[in-house]
């Protein structure tokens, strides 16, 4: 069990300890936008926020969250960096298939709350740990950069 | 099956219960009083560096000690996937700490390639100055003693860091899927702190 705050509400998980956030996100509060990729932190599609910094959701588990704020891909979009993305997400067209970029919103948004100006090696560096399998890397890119110089 | 074939079969077999019984060795640590049959103090204090150094050199402890920024992985210090950079503090990059997938405890995953998620509460990797890869252990040996490249501590504070810290500590607690340092943290301080009182000679080039 675990009392937590995700998007701005106070919740109760009731789930066992060891728990991953992502399976409680998906099948205890019915929130599905967050991904499951890979189950062990190597693809990055599962990523929320925990207290503001990125964090794979499918190796955090519910025992490590007790009492702290989570963000997800359903609330990023009030922040005024997830804003920002999704508005640069849309004009740069970068989803294909779009899986994987539930975590790839998260990690740009994680990485422009913390270096609002990231330079080409930064977005590399953190984005890294998402894998998108349509090969959208270019645009996505191209859009942290946008959603950065508009901020 | 020929009678040849059946010594080469049994010479093969005896070859292999060997070599079984000598990795289950290795996996120990041979305390300070067996070598106290080394009598001349500085060979006893490189005998007890080598010993110590089966810790020093393991995969458990290689892989936060890198040469390059990057982490490594696995038994052959593969490079870390998905790929990481130390930062500059040694937590990750603006963005991506480490912590945004290692815990302060190992995780068990739901996978069979990967069993668990290696963490710790102190997770992060050593200074570049620190580097261990790709080094001899006389090398490594000379390092450690260096302040200027051992963050300015005493051998009492190397001490502590190998006996006591936490992190150190997870080289034998790694979680499942990995095969733990050799012997003990216990035992692996009182090499070191008995190589330190012998005056923490190091071994010889090679």
């Amino acid at each position: 069990m675990a009392l937590v705050k995700v998007n701005g509400r106070n919740v109760r998980i009731d789930g066992p300890d060891d728990m991953p956030l992502l399976w409680a996100l998906r099948d205890i509060l019915g929130m599905t936008g967050t991904k499951f990729g890979c189950g062990a932190a190597l693809c990055g599609a599962c990523t929320v926020h925990i207290d503001g910094g990125a964090a794979r959701s499918c190796v955090t588990p519910l025992a490590a969250v007790e009492g702290k704020s989570i963000t997800t891909i359903e609330g990023v979009g009030r922040t005024p960096e997830g804003a920002a993305i999704q508005r640069a997400w849309l004009s740069g067209e970068v989803p294909q298939c779009g899986y994987c970029q539930s975590g790839q919103i998260m990690s740009a948004a994680a990485l422009l709350a913390a270096n609002p100006r990231p330079t080409d090696a930064d977005i590399d560096q953190v984005m890294a740990g998402n894998i998108c399998r349509c090969g959208t890397y270019p645009r996505i890119r191209a859009a942290i950069k946008k959603a950065g110089d508009a901020k | 099956m020929g009678p040849m074939d059946l010594a080469k079969w049994c010479l093969a077999a005896f070859l292999a219960a060997t070599s079984v019984q000598a990795a289950a060795q290795s996996a120990t640590l041979r305390p300070p009083k067996d070598f106290s049959s080394v009598h001349d103090e500085p060979s006893r204090s490189r005998a007890m560096f080598i010993e110590a150094g089966k810790v020093i050199q393991s995969p458990r402890c290689l892989n936060c000690h890198p040469v390059t920024r990057r982490p490594t992985q696995g038994d052959d210090l593969h490079a870390h996937v998905p790929p990481m950079h130390a930062g500059k503090g040694g937590h990750g990059v603006s963005g991506l700490r480490c912590t945004a997938c290692h815990g302060k405890a190992n995780i068990t995953t739901h996978l069979k390639g990967i069993a668990s998620v290696p963490g710790n509460e102190r997770w992060r990797l050593a200074p570049s100055s620190m580097a261990w890869q790709g080094k001899s252990l006389s090398e490594i040996c000379t390092q450690i003693k260096d302040p200027a490249r051992n963050g300015g501590h005493s051998l009492a504070e190397i001490h502590e860091h190998m006996a006591k810290d936490p992190l150190v500590a997870w080289a034998w607690q790694p979680g499942h899927g990995r095969v733990p340092a050799p012997g003990t943290q216990e035992e692996f301080g009182e090499l070191i702190e008995a190589w330190i009182a012998t005056g923490a000679h190091c071994p010889a080039r090679n």
